[in-house]
């Protein structure tokens, strides 16, 4: 059902960093894609193990007993507080957070 | 007399505090002095004195009305994962250079509520991915024994400024190791407690299955202080915090080790631990015989497998995590782009730093199309095998003992920017991380280069009681914890 | 499934649907959740993923996916798991939406609807809770998008449908019947221009016993009215390409009422791999047994059971029970209307004709009529005892619907329309008609049944209605000797 690349290409790491919104230089990509290499020969000692019928662990505390999502009353009690809340954006005009033009 | 108001601990200084031996003006006066005094460390990120002052004159009122909180007027200071209202909160990326926010961290509320005077926030790698704080996008941190070494990380700042008497106590956070490891190279006391213990509201996040908030002091009695107000469920905040009551863990320092069951896991000991570090370990466990406790040789068959399991866990969540830093709400926006696309691109390529889009891009490729189950899931499965060794080992013992690191603190760029060899010295660390389990570092000797050496104590969960009453018999027993680096 | 072809062609169609529940704050923060407010003042940082932050779930949404589930029969998970959809987007701000992926809190259901005559039932896959994004305002900054994120993490829940569909008007059916289903429950204020009820929908076609084609997606359709007259189009365009021998590509199209046509959005290229995993900031979410059961006790009468009803305590056509079960309020009218009155068919008459059609006219909702259910039971009983004629309770539910006068027997008395049954002064009026009259007389005698009805409406409009026919045709029969 996986198919396997056993090492990322230069196309492969392309696609991550468009994936990711990350613009790399040409060096970057280089030592990225050497990097990403190296880390994943310690990788393959991983996918060898046998998994079968083993529960994934989200919360590691579930690990020893049930842990259930706490849900809160539907209740309004945030004020607005615009002005302190965009104090840090980049752009701002009449309250909108401004960015280049999206096209759809 | 307040000369040496930076040799005291927390307990200590709390008294005096109280007694009105000394006012909190007085004594964070003292400190931001002497953190002015030890710039070149480059513990600190961000003070403000204004702050600071109106804290303390705010706390001398309090005791002047007769409040006896316990941590009433001692200064602390924040590892800059946290966010603030009062400081800027950058989590040592260019990415939220200046970055204020609306709101408080639940911790530093909490450490605030409880009437500790913050001090500033402490310099540690971005987005606390790194274990020697060289990935911070404000400059390197240096481990007070040895202006030429790191001082580990990613809390590199937190643990500098404790071993350099900057502050008596400060909180770190640990994902992968980052409170113990700079612990342990910085000759101090830390404690990372079961994950979910304390909240996780206002950390700015980077593994978030795994991210976990401590504090960090010279004392495990120190440790117990801050640690008992910094816990506690956080319902209306944070949806991973357990309901477990607020306790004491002061209570748990008292009694004796006899007959206390100490796993030493053989695959701590492997080849790969320097010989001055493994030799440090073996006083420390024969000293812990001496206390009372029993040795047991236990095994945690899947220790080398952490490395993988965490490294493309934590990446994984990460690079969904800072997926928010787009130049759109807050932070960093590249001042040139052609277009939406290139805005985003520009704009993180120029706020990350290296190490951190390594991991972006590690883990986005583990969750891509047709890889998540080879990886992140496959991952998340070998994970509970990890926590089911734990729970195998803790029915022969009480709690584990080994090394935190293999070696001691290495050069300013010893690793040659090379991230495998960081990742393969998180060993001993990350067993416990993946299995959310409390973990703590103490000082116990010194070895190459006179560098300090800590002790990892691992506890069952919600067992930081028994972990910190542990490392407090051993510091009653030993002085390691009083050591203090020459010029400091 | 009965299907009609178009152009030898079978058309199916699949529905998602996003419903907004009606709650107070978001589904994931404190923030209120009301429509219209200044940009972003309704975006706390939780809203805006200012650092730092983490969700924490609204019951009131869990309660009101679990409505859902019982009200169409699905299964309600006891254990549902949130997942993050990642992709970059200006009104997405954390990068990543929270939705469900694998284990969906609703699974599987049924949604019944009558198309005409004809009753259809359209399987649903499942229903999910997710977070809304916000909003890009294009049009007020040159080069520049504004961004109001008041909208983000609003509460959806996302309901999708097996390809059952064959038809737009069945589409169209379906959709009001899930409308009908989710403000019935409360659960959706079903505000479609608001957006409170967003449908897209998945449309192809394909030669009978072939497999599906490709589908093409129609995003955002908000009225009944663009729902079909978007996939009329799409399906004479996809049909058409077919025909000239082009493939379908599979694509998001948007429809654009002006030009009545749909087009191609322009597509996110890596849309394809959102990276969906759980989510590690929200653990299982476990809903008990006890809980469904009480939300259970607390439903209301569901429109389909209330229309059984109606069938089998007051006897009504099934066309009549579905059509007075349109809303809760027609439904609570009626009864009202039938209790007091004692009259169902009566009453179910009167409601579908005089006062749907004054509604209707005046666009307004039952709640609105300006005559209570109490008000016509009175009028229909003075029909049933014969006090009066139809033509002239007619007349009377005018003057109480405009107004006039508000209760019925002060209106009967004053507009003097009690029916005549006193012998004298209706055999006058006969014996006038049948004097008038004579072609047809002539007709009648010649057996005409039509003329004898021409005479016996003669007689009523010379009584001004106030007449009782039976009355009058036994006259006439007796005068001309029949």
């Amino acid at each position: 059902m996986t198919h396997f690349t056993m090492s990322l290409n230069a196309q492969d790491i392309a696609r991550i960093a468009h994936l990711a919104r990350l613009e790399l230089q040409p060096d970057e990509s280089e030592r990225l894609l050497a990097q990403i290499n190296g880390f994943f020969e310690i990788v393959e000692k991983m996918r060898a193990v046998d998994t079968a019928g083993v529960e994934p662990l989200t919360h590691p505390v579930a690990a020893v007993q049930d842990v259930a999502l706490r849900l809160r009353e539907d209740v309004a009690s945030e004020p607005d507080r615009r002005e302190e809340n965009q104090r840090s954006a980049p752009a701002v005009e009449r309250g909108l957070f401004l960015v280049p033009k999206v096209i759809e | 007399m307040s000369a040496d108001l930076h040799d005291l601990g927390v307990a200590e200084l709390a008294r005096k505090l109280r007694a009105k031996e000394v006012s909190a003006t007085e004594t964070a006066q003292h400190f931001v002095a002497r953190s002015r005094e030890h710039a070149t460390l480059g513990a600190f990120l961000a003070t403000n004195e204004e702050v600071t002052f109106a804290q303390a004159r705010a706390a001398d009122a309090r005791i002047a009305a007769g409040d006896a909180a316990p941590l009433l007027g001692v200064p602390v200071a924040h590892k800059d994962i946290f966010v603030t209202r009062d400081f800027p909160s950058t989590a040592g990326s260019r990415m939220l250079e200046g970055y204020r926010s609306p709101f408080d961290a639940t911790v530093v509320r909490k450490l605030a509520e409880a009437g500790m005077v913050t001090l500033g926030k402490l310099n540690c790698d971005e987005f606390a991915m790194g274990s020697s704080n060289e990935n911070s996008a404000f400059g390197p941190v240096r481990n007070p024994w040895d202006p030429a070494r790191v001082p580990g990380g990613s809390s590199g700042g937190s643990a500098a400024a404790v071993a350099a008497r900057l502050a008596p106590a400060v909180t770190g956070t640990d994902t992968g190791g980052s409170i113990r490891q700079p612990a342990s190279f910085c000759g101090i006391t830390g404690i990372k407690p079961t994950y979910g213990r304390a909240s996780r509201y206002g950390m700015v996040a980077f593994a978030s299955s795994l991210d976990q908030a401590g504090p960090m002091a010279r004392s495990a009695e120190d440790c117990a202080w801050l640690l008992s107000a910094m816990c506690g469920p956080d319902p209306d905040r944070d949806s991973t915090s357990l309901d477990l009551p607020a306790e004491d863990f002061t209570r748990a320092l008292g009694g004796s080790l006899e007959g206390l069951r100490i796993g030493v896991p053989k695959e701590f000991f492997a080849e790969g631990v320097t010989a001055d570090v493994r030799a440090a370990i073996d006083s420390a466990l024969a000293q812990y015989e001496q206390l009372g406790a029993k040795r047991v040789e236990i095994s945690l068959p899947r220790t080398e497998l952490a490395i993988p399991v965490y490294y493309v866990i934590a990446p994984a969540e990460a690079s969904s995590n800072l997926s928010r830093f787009d130049g759109v709400k807050f932070g960093h926006r590249a001042a040139k782009y052609a277009d939406l696309l290139d805005m985003y691109k520009k704009t993180r390529a120029e706020g990350f730093g290296d190490e951190v889009k390594r991991r972006i891009m590690i883990g986005t490729y583990v969750l891509s199309h047709g890889y998540y189950d080879a990886y992140y899931l496959q991952a998340q499965k070998i994970r509970r095998l990890i926590a089911d060794d734990f729970q195998a080992a803790f029915r022969q013992c009480d709690l584990i003992a080994g090394p935190v690191a293999p070696s001691v603190a290495w050069k300013l760029g010893g690793h040659g920017g090379d991230p495998l060899a960081d990742y393969l010295a998180d060993i001993f660390t990350l067993p416990g991380s993946l299995a959310g389990l409390p973990g703590m570092s103490l000082p116990v000797g010194f070895g190459e280069g006179g560098m300090p050496v800590g002790l990892q104590l691992i506890g069952n969960y919600f067992q930081e009681g028994r972990l910190l009453h542990a490392a407090h018999r051993f510091q009653q027993a030993t002085d390691f914890h009083l050591r203090r680096p020459g010029g400091f | 499934m009965t299907s009609k072809l178009i152009h030898g062609y079978e058309v199916v169609i699949g529905f998602e649907t996003h419903a907004q529940l009606s709650t107070d704050s978001k589904i994931f923060s404190r923030a209120p959740t009301k429509f219209g407010a200044e940009p972003n003042t309704q975006a706390c940082p939780v809203d805006l993923a200012l650092p730092g932050t983490l969700p924490v779930m609204n019951v009131g949404a869990v309660e009101r996916a679990i409505r859902f589930g019982l009200a169409i029969g699905a299964h309600v998970a006891p254990r549902s798991i949130f997942a993050r959809k990642n992709y970059f987007y200006p009104d997405l701000p954390k990068g990543y939406q929270i939705s469900q992926y694998e284990i969906p809190v609703v699974q599987g259901g049924v949604v019944e609807f009558w198309l005409g005559e004809e009753k259809k039932a359209v399987r649903l896959v499942r229903a999910h809770l997710e977070e809304d994004a916000g909003k890009s305002l294009h049009e007020d900054f040159v080069g520049m998008s504004g961004i109001d994120l008041n909208r983000a993490g609003t509460p959806l829940l996302e309901i999708v449908t097996e390809p059952d569909m064959r038809s737009s008007d069945e589409a169209v059916a379906y959709a009001k019947e899930l409308h009908k289903i989710v403000t019935w429950i409360g659960i959706c204020d079903g505000n479609m221009q608001e957006g409170s009820f967003r449908c897209d929908a998945n449309v192809s076609v394909r030669k009978p016993g072939q497999p599906f084609g490709t589908r093409r997606e129609i995003k955002n359709l908000n009225s009944f009215k663009f729902m079909k007259e978007a996939i009329d189009f799409e399906v004479r365009w996809q049909i058409e390409q077919l025909e000239d021998g082009h493939a379908i590509e599979q694509a998001t199209v948007l429809f654009d009422p002006d030009t009545g046509e749909t087009r191609a959005m322009r597509t996110k290229e890596d849309a394809a791999d959102y990276r969906y995993f759980p989510d590690p900031d929200l653990p299982p979410l476990v809903i008990a047994p006890e809980w469904v059961e009480r939300v259970k006790g607390g439903m209301p009468e569901l429109p389909r059971v209330m229309a059984a009803r109606f069938v089998a305590d007051y006897g009504l056509p099934e066309y009549d029970a579905t059509t007075l079960t349109q809303s809760k309020a027609m439904g609570a009218y009626f009864e009202e209307a039938a209790r007091a009155s004692g009259q169902p068919k009566l009453a179910s008459n009167w409601i579908m004709g005089e006062v749907s059609r004054r509604l209707n006219a005046q666009e307004i909702a039952i709640e609105q009529a300006p005559v209570p259910a109490a008000t016509l039971a009175q009028l229909i009983r003075r029909i049933a005892d014969g006090t009066v004629s139809n033509s002239a309770a007619r007349q009377v539910f005018e003057a109480l619907w405009s107004g006039e006068g508000n209760d019925v027997d002060s209106l009967i008395e004053a507009k003097g329309l009690k029916q005549v049954n006193d012998t004298g002064a209706l055999e006058k009026i006969v014996d006038e008609v049948i004097a008038a009259n004579p072609a047809n007389v002539e007709q009648v005698r010649a057996g005409k049944d039509k003329a004898f009805n021409a005479l016996v409406g003669q007689a009523m409009k010379a009584s001004r209605g106030k007449a009782n026919p039976q009355q009058v045709g036994e006259l006439l029969r007796r005068k001309l000797g029949l």
